[in-house]
């Protein structure tokens, strides 16, 4: 019997309708989030006052000192003796300070001739508020690096995210979350839910085949969340100012394989979950804790102990996170993110295939 | 005069506009089995959670266990058991973790609710199975020992709210024996049920139609008033005319 | 052939065995009814007769078609309301009814005449949330979805329960009406008292059939005289009655005590007896057995 998919797609469109404070949350969620990381849980290195020890005010010292003092993040404090270090970062009054080496114009030289010497800077930090920590030394090297090498004729930019707002890093990462969220925890328990009210039973009594009942519960949830795409790439775009310079398609293209990917997920969890709060469990807890710790949204797969390394590998946000990086922030072509992109595929066919053979027309 | 244990005036609940329950009065006397029937949407739950302490009415006067129904629901809650067919006990219990809980609640002391617990498992015969998890135990079963755990702290009143539905018609007699037996000892007992035929065990049943209580006599008098050879029949002609449909 | 026909089904959960060698057939335009407890397994056989589990042994057709083998064809055959409400309680009224009708691609008009006589009912409220409906629209509704491919067999498991008399009584009424279309019905019940609407019954407890005949013919099998006593005091009745000589059996049935007699009963020498104890108000009178005292009967045996 072939009957027609709209009347399906209404009806699952109306038990998202009718549930309004869920649908509002679905779109608003990823709004507040992007808006909270972008701005609010912010990183950024602003008005860092830094202090400089130099025993030798020296030309190349007087140019570096010069260089932090006129970029617009830092504040340059003054110089100070080496046994005030201590009492200037105690006290709150700086919070790094730039130490030259005596020999510093001698090193910078040899090290652009190619021979190995001490390092002659060190820069002490602050390290109360890490990011804040992080970010300044990082940034301040290459500060200073600039300097130093403007005379071994070769240059280092912080390419990609030259003034390394933390915004841009977090927005794949949410992206990863939230489209995973949507989908696969809506899905599933919406369809369990008809498990647990028993319209189940009667939808596998009729004629229409499971295939269908499927499809039309999965399209609505697909069409919400790429609103939620569109809404996600808006704010990148015209809030967060990220370029996205490697081109929209592909960012497009790679996370609707993605959204995929996790509508096929939440048909999965279905298959096994009896209960509502049971989906729920599954997609939130057991499949979104190890999302956010190992997909490398919150940290580094390299900072990860090395046995949970080789995990990340199954955890479909890692591979749309790292693509998203590429294509988003780095501006890279959607051919530089082919990896990311195969596996998702791969990963996709596995899933929904499991899940279609699982997902059978009896109650057993 | 027989001594009441329920005694109600003018009893009324209001949700804004809606009057939920309108004006109900009746006694229910000590160690009788009160039926208290209506169509659905009639009013029932509404007035029965007012009668268990668990909702104020807005206005009217009653008391229940001795307690004023305006202004002393705790007290009436520590004096009445409360069994309903949709919650009873814990599945993932055991039979003697559900009577210590309970037990528990009530706050017996440990010498009674040993006490107790020996005599109402006997009284079952299910001192064999005191470790079983309730969830294991046959309906029936369950159905009995939830009944008993109910009347544990041995309240005045006791309210069932469809205590029989979908057991077998043996534990059924057994459950009614159960009850007889209680208010036997004197416990009232309060039972809402939408089944006619559990009506008739009772020994005066009322029957509320849109918020009110439209009869109230024995079984046997309300037949022979609608002539009629069944409760079904009473309350047919009695709710047939329903304006309410919840 | 018979329009379900079932031989030796059997059907278990782990150790429980829902369905124990289940045998019965149901002819066209028939309305059968299955009495019986929770656990009988009344809905076991609902769901193997509408495909939705497979039996462990045993055979069944519905309509000629093999329950295992032709499940496809029976779907499209049978009507099935499950013995939850099983209708989306966010969407109205209406939009339910559409919705099954696109499940079976139809359309409501197809089914008009059929459902009608239910769906009028309810009509004035077809915009309402079926979830906000009282438990006898709620059954009409679902009786009405249940309808709308014309299926030729109803499955209709426990439809009464947690609904009131009244509505219970205009639910019957219905199914009368559908039986006179030439429906064939397979309705279960725990509750005695509606056996008397079917055309034929089957008692079912803990997975199997006790009997199955018209309701009169059941309550034929009652081979004991039996006896109505009452008194004032109902529990040192049935105390003082179960030890009295002949009594084979005495337990409470509504407003009396049910007395199965044995061959030595004595109506006169009980109520001397009860009267002596100091029992008031006794009377003890020859009554009719009901289905459920043949239940009762059928259980101990």
């Amino acid at each position: 019997m072939n009957t027609d998919i709209i009347p399906f797609i209404r009806k699952e469109s109306l038990h998202i309708l009718r549930d309004k404070r869920t649908l509002l949350i679905v779109l608003l969620q990823p709004a507040v989030m992007l808006l909270l990381f972008g701005f609010a849980i912010s990183t950024e290195v602003n008005d860092v006052r830094v202090a400089a020890v130099a025993p030798h005010r020296t030309a190349g010292v007087t140019e570096a000192v010069n260089r932090v003092a006129h970029n617009p993040n830092f504040t340059f404090y003054g110089y100070i003796q080496q046994n005030e270090i201590d009492d200037v970062l105690r006290r709150g009054d700086v919070t790094a300070v730039v130490v030259f080496a005596d020999d510093y114009d001698r090193a910078v030289m040899q090290a652009a001739q190619g021979y190995a010497v001490n390092p002659p800077i060190q820069i002490v930090v602050d390290a109360s508020n890490t990011n804040i920590a992080g970010t300044a030394s990082v940034y301040l090297q290459n500060i200073l690096l600039g300097t130093a090498s403007a005379q071994s004729l070769f240059e280092t930019r912080l390419l990609y995210n030259p003034q390394m707002k933390s915004a841009y890093n977090f927005v794949p990462g949410i992206m990863g979350v939230i489209f995973m969220l949507v989908c696969a925890m809506m899905t599933s328990v919406s369809i369990v839910r008809e498990k647990e009210v028993g319209t189940m039973e009667v939808l596998l009594v009729s004629p229409v085949r499971p295939t269908k009942i499927i499809l039309a519960k999965m399209i609505p949830y697909f069409v919400i969340s790429c609103v939620t795409l569109a809404i996600i790439l808006l704010i990148s775009r015209f809030v967060l100012d990220i370029p996205m310079s490697g081109g929209i398609g592909g960012i497009v293209f790679v996370s609707l394989i993605y959204l995929a990917l996790a509508l096929a997920l939440g048909l999965l969890i279905s298959t096994f979950a009896r209960t509502q709060i049971a989906a729920w469990m599954v997609s939130a807890v057991v499949m979104l804790m190890p999302m956010i710790m190992l997909s490398g949204m919150l940290f580094p797969i390299e900072n990860l102990p090395l046995v949970l390394q080789p995990l990340t590998c199954a955890v479909p946000a890692r591979w749309y996170i790292s693509a998203m990086r590429k294509m988003m922030i780095e501006g890279l072509p959607v051919g530089a993110a082919m990896t990311e992109l195969a596996v998702l595929c791969f990963m996709l066919l596995a899933v929904l295939g499991f899940a279609l053979k699982k997902f059978n027309d009896k109650l057993e | 005069m027989k001594e009441t244990a329920i005694s109600i005036r003018e009893l009324t609940k209001r949700f804004g506009d809606f009057t939920a329950v309108d004006r109900i009065s009746f006694d229910v006397y000590k160690g009788e089995i009160f039926g208290f029937l209506g169509a659905n949407g009639a009013g029932k739950t509404t007035a029965m959670r007012m009668l268990c302490g668990l909702s104020f009415p807005t206005s009217g006067s009653g008391t229940v266990a001795g307690f004023d129904v305006m202004r002393e629901g705790e007290m009436i809650k520590r004096h009445i058991g409360y069994m309903s067919q949709r919650f009873s006990l814990y599945d993932d219990l055991t039979v003697m973790e559900n009577i210590r809980l309970f037990a528990g609640i009530y706050n017996l002391t440990p010498y009674r609710t040993r006490r107790r617990a020996v005599e109402l498992l006997s009284r079952l015969n299910f001192l064999g199975e005191r470790h079983t998890l309730v969830g294991a135990l046959p309906l029936g079963w369950k159905q009995k020992l939830a009944f008993s755990i109910a009347t544990l702290h041995s309240p005045e009143i006791v309210f069932l709210d469809e205590p029989t539905g979908g057991v077998d018609p043996i534990t059924r007699r057994q459950f009614w024996e159960l009850i007889y037996e209680e208010a036997n000892r004197g416990t009232t007992v309060f039972v809402t049920t939408h089944y006619m035929d559990e009506a008739e065990y009772c020994a005066r049943v009322s029957i509320m139609v849109d918020g009110e209580v439209r009869a109230l006599d024995t079984p046997a008098a309300l037949k022979r008033q609608f002539a009629t050879d069944s409760m079904d029949g009473v309350f047919r002609t009695i709710a047939r005319g329903a304006k309410r449909a919840e | 052939m018979d329009v379900i026909e079932i031989n030796r089904l059997s059907k278990r959960y782990g150790q429980v065995r829902a369905l124990d060698e289940v045998s019965l057939s149901v002819g066209r335009g028939e309305l059968f009814g299955l009495i019986g407890p929770d656990g009988a397994g009344k809905t076991t056989l609902f769901r193997l007769l509408t495909t939705l589990i497979s039996p462990d042994s045993g055979a069944a057709t519905v309509e000629g078609l093999d329950i295992v083998h032709g499940y496809r064809r029976i779907r499209e055959l049978v009507g099935y309301m499950p013995g939850r409400f099983s209708l989306y309680p966010d969407l109205t009224v209406e939009e339910n009814l559409n919705f099954f009708a696109a499940l079976f691609g139809t359309h409501v008009q197809d089914a008009y005449d059929l459902v009608a006589p239910i769906y009028r009912q309810i009509e004035p409220f077809k915009n309402r949330r079926a979830g906000k409906l009282s438990g006898g629209m709620k059954q009409k509704l679902a009786l009405s979805c249940a309808l709308i491919h014309r299926p030729s067999v109803l499955f209709l498991d426990e439809p009464t329960t947690g609904v009131d008399a009244v509505s219970r009584s205009e639910f019957w009424d219905m199914l009368a009406g559908l039986k006179a279309k030439d429906i064939t019905m397979l309705v279960s019940t725990p509750y005695m008292d509606e056996a008397q609407r079917c055309d034929r019954i089957a008692l079912c407890n803990e997975g199997r059939i006790l009997g199955i005949d018209t309701p009169a013919g059941i309550v034929s099998r009652f081979d004991s005289r039996l006896y109505a006593v009452s008194a004032g005091n109902m529990f040192t009745l049935l105390q003082a009655t179960r030890t009295f000589e002949g009594v084979d059996a005495c337990y409470p049935f509504g407003s009396t005590h049910h007395i199965v007699a044995g061959g030595n009963f004595d109506a006169a020498a009980l109520d001397g007896h009860l009267k002596a104890d100091g029992l008031q108000d006794v009377r003890i009178a020859p009554c009719m057995p009901t289905i459920e005292d043949v239940f009762i009967k059928l259980m101990q045996r």
